[in-house]
């Protein structure tokens, strides 16, 4: 009991994730990276790796990866190389993979991440680097003796992140794997669609156990080819109490075991030990004397640099402060590219950040949430962000109600009309026509007796119940100041 | 006008221009003599008789109707069975693992041979995938060499070299990782060009050892020579290794070849033992001729060359473990009948598929990639090519060309190495600081021994300059008659031995 008591464990995961970048075509041929076609329809003597064919690096995978090095603030590698991979798989037809070993496209960045408590940490990056994606094997049902090839995704440019062993927590580890989709996305370099396998997750996880003042290391676990975030956060967790019993049962430290690797079993919930690859051991990296040394230009990587987008983090940062909005609502209002575009367009074209705010992450995002579709300032979106900004002001000028504008953003999503011809049709314009108001305001009094007199025993809170009365009756056109000041004269009468 | 076959591509053409033969009457004649001579030599592993012959008539039509027609429009050629032919033809780089495939794409230097108007004729023996230095080494049968048929032709373009000595087809492509032009060109008696690392694409040569392979010509004449390096040189961007530089003219720098001034470098390490001195004698009565044209001799120094070879074996077999680690069954080329599981039948396709000699290089290559070896074989190797190409560097800071022997020795009898690998890797001794260096090289006829067999003069130059290179090789043609010599399977039946026409 006594030796518990002592006891504190910290959980040490890195995380090597592999991104597919957005090219047309594969990195070393002309073939286009497209998947879900029929199988090898996308394939090329170069892809699958027939005798004398040579590879040509695709330039546009390269510019992606160092913008996304430079918006991890790597260090840009003045010269780097390719390197062969090798081991024997009939998903790899070369038997060895491109990829770079030694010298690493980018090295040394960070990620900042958010971490639960609101806080912020910086995640170090060790390296960035780009490698050629291997074909898929099928094993068709009831067959035993035979395995179908499909080399379609052979040669799909992917992009390693290697970020250093910071991550001490499955929450933080999360959020390391969702600003790192966040990026990308940012960016533009991936799709980052997680159902279509874009980003895979590698966790390198231990934990360093300290019993009475003296720390253990656990043996490393690298877990294969995770590709969700849930499948992530359940393997970390998984394997953080799989290790922390094996440590109580065996006490093998990392020294003695080194490092292992588990599959990811998601229907169990479990980690498993996994077969490795054949030769797996010795991959016999050596340069790969088909393609040449890359040199970046200077001027080349200061135009990439300065073309680099607002970073997700900076975006919220200075919504907090430049429109007052909460960390909460800048959150929401960063978590895309395209949902800060249009959020900044609908204040570029009201000033008004702050209903701005309210009417994109309340109403627009719960009506787009519904339909299944998602925000951007694209042509096919039904509310195009000038359109939203006519309607904040028509709200904020008061020239509707609150009530009436969600009427009219209904009436934009379904009909693509502008807010002005459905206030129009609808005759949904406030009215302060004093008859007009003073007959809903006799006719509220008297369809709600109880409230009206408790608000005159002094429950200046019943107010509402009649007010909701007049606002219903009216449409909503009923100006809600005009008619508090009416009602609360009548009521005082 | 003598018989067709006997012309040089440079006659050919001058005859066709002039309208005294046909396109197909020198493709016929190209296959007859291969009809006639191949049985003994073996120089080709497959010939397109009635495909070539319509393409030849297909030129001549065009010729007639006054069309623009390629550099080479109508001229038998002869390529490498390493090199894909997109043409229905097998490329079996005379391995049974590939003895059935079939490339659906043409090489870079076939693209362009066709688009020159060549009509090629057949693919020529070699030692399996490229690696030997005597076409003993193939998988379906060894070659002769046409001036003594129980003698190797060397290799591993054995049967580019014999095709040509022959005089079946006055040109064919070659493949050069370690000597593998410039050894049979000599020990055949004909020219043989390495160009630089880049000269020339490599898309579609079957990959022996990637940082090494070049493809080039080989010819009766210099002035042949240029003409196909002309049409095979140049970028491609399809070979991220291939050089964007513009091409010379090379038929013009043989044309104004000229030798006052020049500085030929004769370096101490290449005359040492092993050296046949019959060879040297014939390699220095080959210098001293430059001297005597107007040329400056003195001796160089290329300290690092006596580790080319072993720097040569380790960079190649490392680089052909892994290229030839495709080679597997499982997509294409041999695939064992009789296999257990996907390893078995990897293990038994490559057992059944590759040769020994195969075999042993890439056994060697993997030990030096493996962990822990790596830097004491791989990382060593390439530090000593950076010494030998510095040794060059320093040699053409003070002379424009170094000049020594190929090869050791002239032709040796077939089997005589064949029990004894490193013998044979010794062949390369002269030839693989080339590749290594990265710079070309050509090896011409300079005369016979006593014993009726051709003795091939070697000549480096700095990267680039394949013009010099051919302008000195015309040069020494100017002045010896060796290159006119027939071999005695064409003669007049003297037994063996050298004869003149």
């Amino acid at each position: 009991m006594s030796q518990r008591t002592q006891r504190t464990v910290e959980t040490v995961v890195g995380m090597e994730v592999h991104v597919q970048l957005k090219t047309r075509t594969k990195l070393f041929c002309s073939c286009e990276t497209r998947f879900g076609d029929v199988p090898n329809s996308h394939v090329c003597p170069v892809c699958l790796g027939m005798p004398g064919v040579l590879p040509v690096m695709n330039r546009e995978a390269y510019r992606l990866a160092v913008m996304t090095a430079l918006a991890l603030g790597c260090r840009l590698a003045p010269r780097t190389k390719w390197d062969r991979k090798h081991y024997y798989y009939p998903d790899l037809p070369k038997n060895y993979q491109i990829s770079q070993y030694d010298m690493p496209l980018a090295e040394h960045g960070q990620l900042e991440i958010e971490t639960p408590g609101g806080g912020r940490k910086t995640i170090r990056i060790l390296r960035v680097h780009l490698e050629e994606d291997a074909g898929k094997l099928t094993h068709p049902e009831g067959d035993g003796n035979s395995s179908e090839v499909d080399l379609n995704r052979t040669g799909t440019p992917l992009m390693e992140i290697v970020s250093q062993p910071d991550l001490r927590s499955v929450d933080e580890v999360r959020a390391y794997c969702t600003g790192l989709r966040q990026l990308v996305t940012y960016l533009g370099v991936s799709e980052a669609n997680m159902q279509m396998g874009h980003m895979r997750f590698e966790p390198n996880i231990n934990l360093h156990v300290t019993e009475d003042g003296r720390t253990f290391a656990t043996p490393i676990v690298e877990l294969k080819n995770l590709n969700s975030f849930r499948a992530v956060e359940r393997a970390v967790a998984f394997e953080e109490r799989r290790q922390l019993d094996e440590w109580d049962e065996r006490r093998v430290t990392l020294e003695e075991a080194g490092k292992t690797t588990r599959g990811w079993n998601d229907d169990t919930g479990e980690t498993f030990v996994q077969r490795e690859k054949e030769e797996a051991h010795d991959y016999r990296y050596f340069p790969e004397p088909d393609l040449v040394v890359v040199e970046p230009e200077a001027a080349w990587v200061d135009g990439l640099r300065a073309g680099l987008p607002e970073l997700p983090l900076a975006k919220k940062d200075r919504f907090v402060r430049d429109f007052g909005l909460s960390e909460y609502d800048a959150g929401v209002l960063t978590a895309t590219a395209e949902i800060a575009e249009y959020y900044e367009t609908v204040v570029a074209a009201t000033d008004l950040p702050k209903p701005a705010a309210n009417w994109v992450t309340q109403g627009l995002m719960r009506e787009v949430h519904e339909r299944g579709i998602e925000i951007n300032s694209a042509g096919d979106f039904p509310v195009v962000p000038q359109r939203l900004a006519e309607l904040v002001r028509a709200v904020e000028g008061g020239g509707i109600s609150k009530q009436a504008g969600d009427r009219v953003l209904k009436g934009m999503i379904e009909t693509g009309r502008a807010p002005a011809e459905i206030i129009e049709a609808e005759g949904l314009a406030q009215t302060s026509d004093t008859a007009e108001l003073e007959k809903w305001i006799k006719d509220a009094i008297a369809a709600n007796p109880g409230p009206a007199a408790d608000y005159r025993a002094g429950k200046k809170k019943a107010l509402g119940r009649i007010m909701g009365h007049i606002m219903k009756s009216s449409r909503g056109k009923a100006n809600p100041r005009v008619v508090t000041e009416m009602l609360e004269k009548r009521l005082a009468e | 006008m003598a018989d067709l076959p006997d012309l040089t591509a440079t006659e050919m053409l001058a005859a066709l221009e002039r309208g005294e033969t046909t396109s197909r009457q020198l493709v016929a004649a190209s296959l007859e003599r291969i009809d006639a001579l191949d049985g003994r030599v073996r120089a080709f592993l497959s010939t397109r008789g009635d495909d070539a012959l319509a393409e030849a008539e297909a030129v001549d039509r065009r010729r007639a109707a006054g069309e623009a027609v390629g550099p080479l429009a109508g001229i038998p050629v002869a390529v490498k069975d390493n090199l894909c032919t997109a043409d229905g033809a097998p490329t079996t780089c005379a391995s049974r693992m590939l003895a059935d495939f079939r490339a659906p794409y043409d090489a870079a230097v076939v693209s362009a041979l066709r688009d020159a108007g060549a009509v090629i004729v057949g693919k020529t023996n070699l030692d399996e995938f490229a690696m030997g230095s005597s076409t003993e080494n193939s998988a379906f049968e060894p070659t002769r060499n046409p001036w003594d048929l129980d003698r190797v032709p060397g290799g591993s373009s054995g049967g580019s070299a014999a095709a040509v000595a022959a005089r079946m087809v006055p040109l064919a492509l070659g493949s050069d990782t370690g000597g593998s032009i410039r050894q049979p060109a000599s020990l055949c008696g004909v020219v043989g060009l390495k160009p630089t690392y880049g000269r020339v694409s490599r898309y579609g040569l079957v990959a022996f050892a990637s940082s090494l392979d070049q493809i080039g010509p080989l010819a009766r004449t210099a002035e042949d020579a240029a003409l196909l390096l002309q049409t095979v040189a140049g970028h491609d961007p399809r070979d991220a290794t291939s050089v964007d530089r513009a091409v010379p003219d090379y038929a013009a720098a043989v044309r104004e070849a000229d030798v006052a001034g020049l500085k030929v470098g004769v370096p101490r390490e290449f005359f040492g033992r092993g050296l046949d001195a019959e060879v040297e004698r014939l390699v220095r009565a080959a210098v001293q001729a430059y001297e005597d044209a107007g040329a400056t001799v003195s001796e160089v120094s290329l300290p690092h060359s006596a580790y080319a070879v072993e720097a040569y074996y380790l960079v190649a077999t490392a680089e052909a473990s892994s290229n030839l680690a495709r080679y597997d069954g499982a997509h294409y080329g041999h695939r064992s009948a009789d296999h257990q599981d996907m390893i078995d039948m990897y293990c038994r396709s490559r057992a059944e598929g590759f040769g020994p000699e195969v075999k042993r290089r890439i056994m060697l290559g993997t030990f030096a990639l493996s962990s822990g070896y790596y830097d004491a074989y791989y990382l060593k190797a390439l530090k000593v090519r950076r010494l030998i190409k510095q040794d060059f560097d320093a040699a053409f800071a003070r002379v424009d060309c170094i000049m020594g022997p190929a090869c050791p020795t002239a032709a040796f009898r077939l089997g005589e190495k064949t029990d004894d690998p490193l013998s044979m890797y010794l062949l390369d001794i002269y030839t693989t600081s080339a590749n290594l260096a990265t710079i070309p090289g050509v090896s011409v006829p300079c005369g016979f021994t006593p014993g009726g067999l051709p003795v091939g003069l070697q000549i480096m130059s700095d990267v680039f300059t394949e013009h010099r290179l051919l302008a000195l090789a015309s040069v020494l043609q100017r002045t010896t008659d060796a290159h006119r010599r027939l071999p005695p399977l064409l003669g007049d039946g003297d037994g063996g031995k050298g004869a003149t026409p």
